[in-house]
């Protein structure tokens, strides 16, 4: 936009001035900004104007951005003065500190202060910066609550970390985080709530993200993510934060970061155009051509800014619009770096992604090193740097000149240095060149060298170098100059390795189950992050299979990641083809009762369910409920005693049974029985994929026990026990386990196979190929053999479960992840445009 | 900003980061609006190019969702299907400001009036 124009011209302005040749500039704002455009104003033509600035602050120009500093104990206020007392006399400026500006008069010219000072101008400047965010909570007023902006917010931080006790953080942004650094080692004990999943969501990506949370957390602070405040509690005196979950966190000190607003309130009143923040031309010029604005409270081109390099920019053209040859502000791309001493975190640009957006991700486990550059058309549209920074400004600098780095694609992301040295753009001659001492794996300490005779001795795949000389056999993070070694050395006769996990990835699902315990590896981001994953956030098929990974690894500890589950297992129901769901309760063993069967048959009555079939596997599936209505029907079959029966899980399905001993004239013992209690013993628990037992009475086998993936087959003198069977896709009997005397060591043989198969097999591998792989001699080596091995396996089973045996769907219908049932929103069109038409 | 081109459906906190909560429309159709790990936001009409599956039920990774009924991969800015498959679905622009969830009420319309 362009107020330009609009109104009086250079001939009007003369009249008020009262100093021959000199005009009169009032400044309202005493702050980064303000100052600086003076600076440049001084600069271009230093007997302009007579100059009057006014801040709110009782103090001379500061560097805002190193209160962090002063914070932490780095700095003091004098060393982060800008602008002294006797910059403000030298060049004849009034300096009216700690007197706010509480009116403008755009008819008179003339401002007035809160002590009743009013001062006529020429030209006004409005730098009036931001006003911190307040979260409308009960308790925000009491004592003991401040933002993080000024001078008088740091000393009130003193004071309070004086005392000591605890300090809560409200924001887990830069701001935020800068505070709760300087108060952690100013001895305070720190709490961080943020409300968003991530830290510094708007510069960070999750994977870096999560670095920042892992680090800040080994060094004492306490982060919690999705942590909405719910009110701030205490009697005359802050004493805690009370969040919307019900917790409560003490605090004698809280610090509320959460965002800043343009500070406006002055222009609006005087009935300037404001949006978000004053509105400005190119040359900083507001809606009323003798009245300028600059810095934070401005909007220009529809963007506000929170950073100081965009004032800088603003400043310049201010001056040359001002008293020189006008130029103009055309906007300005920012980056943030967070000033925490001893973690280098840095941003620019779109890292989101988007429309034919392309990612290079490198990341160093041992360095703890992620960096992320975003490439569209060949140029850097986004960096995201944790732990290494030093390219930064590099990554910065080709990001705003929009430099075409298509020549060097292949290195950038390894640094200036690297991508621009020696001209060696192709890595391969990169890796060609290294000479045979360099070293290739930093985990093995193994030399090219090395490398190149295992492949000279017959190492013709990746798993063969892995398997000789241990190259890229620990953290993976050499795989490709590995691969890159193999293919000079060998070109096409390269065997292509085993299957990785996915594309995102080197690995294969044994090298992550193996390091996720080895490693000790406890959420998705970090085994992406400790694995080299190639992606920020992986892809519909790895990040399944890590949430069971981890899931199984740290049972009781792990928190599930909904949004990594297959939708079947995220709504606990299989989704039909017309994205209704089916809903299947659990008949513990086929057995039902009049009470269920009338609860079922009330349901589908109720929701007029379309349809009711019995299941191969011995139960009643209910077709055709609607998503919003499934907690509903879950509330039903619950009042009736019924729980989920995991149809939709990769978890135990169904414990088929026939009648047994009971009943039948041939039954030799209680199959039915002993299929109940296996079932209760074992539902709930998330496996690989899906896993059905069956037990049959007697050899005539009526339950099919012989295709399942574990199958008892009750005989006169006890229990045969079979295992890694399978009715579908590819039909396979089972193989004889062993055989059991009593029904608890046919329990317990469950449970350790259960386990076994958990803790082995790879992510979507039923037990059938599970077992072709590894061998049956293996399984019962481990579960027949090994009576302790076998024991401990059950032990582990069992505890897994006493984590897992909560109904999900009685949590849900009692309301758990509510929204996952509900719609967002609705659009009724007609609605809004008579909405429309009344205003 | 002109609300009247903007129409405020919910709050971005709804939407789960990496997931994805769709709008009814009066006619039966729904809007899925995805949020991606990178915090951006996309809309799509849900259903698959393929045989209609819910794409809101996907799983979200980088810049696009794998529909749940037969994994097709679809781009969630251009609303094409990636790799082998072929077939576009309608998007929708969608924006967030102040912490709301802003769709275009042209598209909408349009969305509505063709449906
Ligand atoms: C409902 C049911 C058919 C029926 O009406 O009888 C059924 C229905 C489905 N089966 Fe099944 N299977 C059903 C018993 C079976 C059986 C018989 C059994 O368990 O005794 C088998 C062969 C035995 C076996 O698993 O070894 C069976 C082998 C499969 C397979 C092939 C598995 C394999 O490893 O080869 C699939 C595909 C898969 O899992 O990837 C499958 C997949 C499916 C899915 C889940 C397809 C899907 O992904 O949407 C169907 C879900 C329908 C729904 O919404 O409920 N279903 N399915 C049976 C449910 C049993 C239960 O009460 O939970
Ligand atoms: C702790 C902290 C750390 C930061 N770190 C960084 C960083 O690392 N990098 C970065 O780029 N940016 C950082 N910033 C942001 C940066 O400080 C601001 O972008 C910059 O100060 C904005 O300059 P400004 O002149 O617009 O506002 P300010 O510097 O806030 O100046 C505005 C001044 O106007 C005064 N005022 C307001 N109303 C009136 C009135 N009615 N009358 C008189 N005076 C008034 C205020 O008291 C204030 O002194 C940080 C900010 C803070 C608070
Ligand atoms: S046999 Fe095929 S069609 Fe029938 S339920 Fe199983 S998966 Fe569906
Ligand atoms: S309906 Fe989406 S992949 Fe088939």
């Amino acid at each position: 936009m362009d107020f330009q124009g609009t109104g009086i011209g250079a001939e009007d302005r003369d009249d008020a001035s009262d100093t021959v040749g000199t005009q009169r500039l009032v400044v309202i704002g005493n702050g980064m900004a303000g100052c600086r455009a003076v600076e440049e104003i001084l600069a271009r033509d230093p007997g302009r104007f007579r100059i009057t600035i006014f801040g709110a602050e009782p103090h001379v120009n500061y560097n805002r951005i190193m209160l962090s500093p002063v914070l932490a104990g780095e700095k003091s206020f004098d060393e982060i003065v800008i602008n002294d007392a006797a910059w403000y006399a030298d060049n004849g400026i009034d300096l009216v500190a700690g007197d706010p500006v509480v009116a403008i008069d755009r008819a008179a010219r003339t401002v007035t202060a809160n002590s009743g000072r009013t001062v006529g101008y020429d030209r006004l400047l409005i730098a009036t910066g931001s006003d911190p965010f307040i979260i409308p909570v009960p308790g925000k007023d009491l004592p003991g609550v401040i933002s993080f902006r000024d001078m008088k917010d740091v000393d009130a931080m003193l004071a309070a970390a004086d005392r000591g006790g605890d300090a809560v953080v409200i924001g887990g942004g830069l701001l935020g985080l800068e505070a709760a650094h300087g108060l952690s080692l100013r001895g305070m004990k720190v709490t961080v709530l943020h409300l968003m999943p991530t830290l510094m969501e708007r510069q960070l990506d999750e994977a870096a993200g999560w670095l920042l949370k892992t680090e800040l957390e080994r060094r004492g602070q306490t982060i919690l993510t999705g942590a909405d405040t719910a009110a701030i509690v205490g009697e005359g005196q802050v004493e805690g934060v009370a969040l919307k979950d019900g917790r409560t966190i003490p605090a004698s000190l809280v610090v509320m970061a959460v965002g800043i607003r343009p500070s406006t309130a002055l222009a609006r009143e005087a009935g300037l155009a404001v949006g978000r923040g004053i509105q400005v031309d190119d040359h900083m010029v507001t809606s009323d051509p003798a009245i300028l604005a600059v810095g934070e409270c401005v909007e220009h081109d529809g963007q506000v800014y929170g950073l100081v390099a965009p004032l800088w920019e603003m400043c310049r053209a201010l001056a040359d619009g001002l008293v020189a040859e006008p130029s103009g502000y055309r906007g300005s791309v920012t980056s943030t770096k967070l000033k925490v001493s001893g973690i280098d975190v840095f941003s620019a640009g779109d890292f989101s992604g988007g429309d034919g957006a392309e990612d290079i991700v490198l990341r160093d486990a041992a360095r703890g090193v992620y960096k992320r550059l975003v490439l569209r058309e060949d140029k850097v549209v986004g960096a995201v740097l944790y732990g290494d920074t030093a390219d930064g400004s590099w990554y910065f600098d080709l990001l705003r000149k929009g430099d075409d780095v298509s020549s060097i694609r292949d290195l950038i992301i390894f640094g200036q240095a690297f991508a621009q040295g020696g001209g060696q753009a192709d890595p391969k001659a990169a890796v060609a060149a290294l000479s045979d001492d360099a070293e290739i794996c930093g985990c093995n300490g193994v030399s090219k060298g090395k490398v190149v005779a295992a492949i000279q001795a017959g190492a013709c795949s990746l798993d063969a170098v892995r398997a000789t000389c241990k190259a890229s056999a620990s953290c993976g993070s050499c795989t490709g100059l590995v691969e890159t070694i193999l293919a000079l050395a060998l070109g096409d006769e390269v065997e292509s390795g085993p299957k990785t996990i996915c594309p995102c990835s080197s690995f294969t699902h044994g090298d992550v189950r193996r390091e996720i315990v080895a490693q000790e590896l406890r959420s998705i981001p970090e085994v992406m992050q400790k694995l080299h994953w190639t992606t920020p956030d992986g892809c519909s098929s790895c990040r399944p299979a890590l949430n069971y990974y981890l899931l199984c690894a740290w049972p009781g500890d792990y928190v599930d990641d909904q949004q990594s589950r297959f939708v079947n297992e995220r709504l606990h129901a299989n989704i039909q083809k017309d994205g209704t769901y089916s809903v299947v309760p659990r008949m513990w063993g086929g057995l039902t009762n009049p009470r269920e069967l009338r609860a079922i048959a009330d349901v589908v009555e109720k929701y007029d369910a379309p349809m009711v079939k019995v299941t191969g596997g011995q139960r009643l599936d209910i077709f055709g409920i609607r998503k919003e209505d499934l907690p509903a029907v879950w509330a039903d079959l619950n009042a009736a005693g019924m729980v989920s029966g995991h149809a939709y899980g990769k978890a135990l399905r169904t414990v088929k049974t026939c009648v047994g001993s009971e009943w039948c004239r041939f039954g030799t013992q209680d199959s039915t029985g002993l299929g109940v209690k296996a079932e209760k013993m074992s539902w709930g628990s998330w496996m690989p994929h899906k896993f059905k037992i069956a037990v049959s009475g007697c050899p005539r086998n009526c339950a099919e026990a012989t295709i399942k993936d574990f199958g008892v087959i009750c005989v006169d003198s006890g229990y045969e026990l079979h295992v890694g069977g399978n009715g579908g896709i590819k039909l396979r009997g089972t193989d004889l386990l062993c055989k059991v005397a009593t029904e608890q060591q046919a329990l317990d043989h469950i449970a350790a196979f259960i386990q076994l198969y958990r803790e082995e097999a790879w992510y979507l591998e039923r037990t059938a190929p599970w077992i072709e792989r590894v061998g049956i001699d293996h399984v019962r080596r481990r579960i027949v053999e090994d009576v302790v091995g076998r024991e401990a396996l059950t032990a582990r089973f069992l505890f897994s479960q006493s984590f897992s045996q909560d109904d999900p769907w009685a949590a849900r219908a009692a309301g758990k992840h509510r929204e996952q049932h509900a719609h967002l929103g609705e659009f009724r069109p007609l609605e809004i445009l008579a909405a429309e038409g009344a205003r | 900003m002109m609300t009247g081109d903007w129409i405020d459906v919910g709050a971005l906190v709804e939407i789960p980061l990496r997931g994805a909560r769709t709008i009814k429309a009066a006619n039966g159709e729904e809007i899925a609006i995805f949020r991606t790990a990178g915090n951006r936001l996309y809309a799509l009409v849900n259903r698959c190019p393929h045989k209609q599956g819910h794409l809101s039920q996907g799983i979200v990774h980088g810049e696009a969702v794998t529909c749940p009924l037969h994994n097709w991969r679809i781009s969630l800015s251009t609303g094409e299907a990636l790799g082998e498959d072929e077939g576009c679905v309608p998007t929708i622009p969608v924006r967030a400001d102040a912490g709301r969830v802003l769709v275009s009420r042209v598209a909408m319309l349009a969305m509505l009036a063709a449906a």
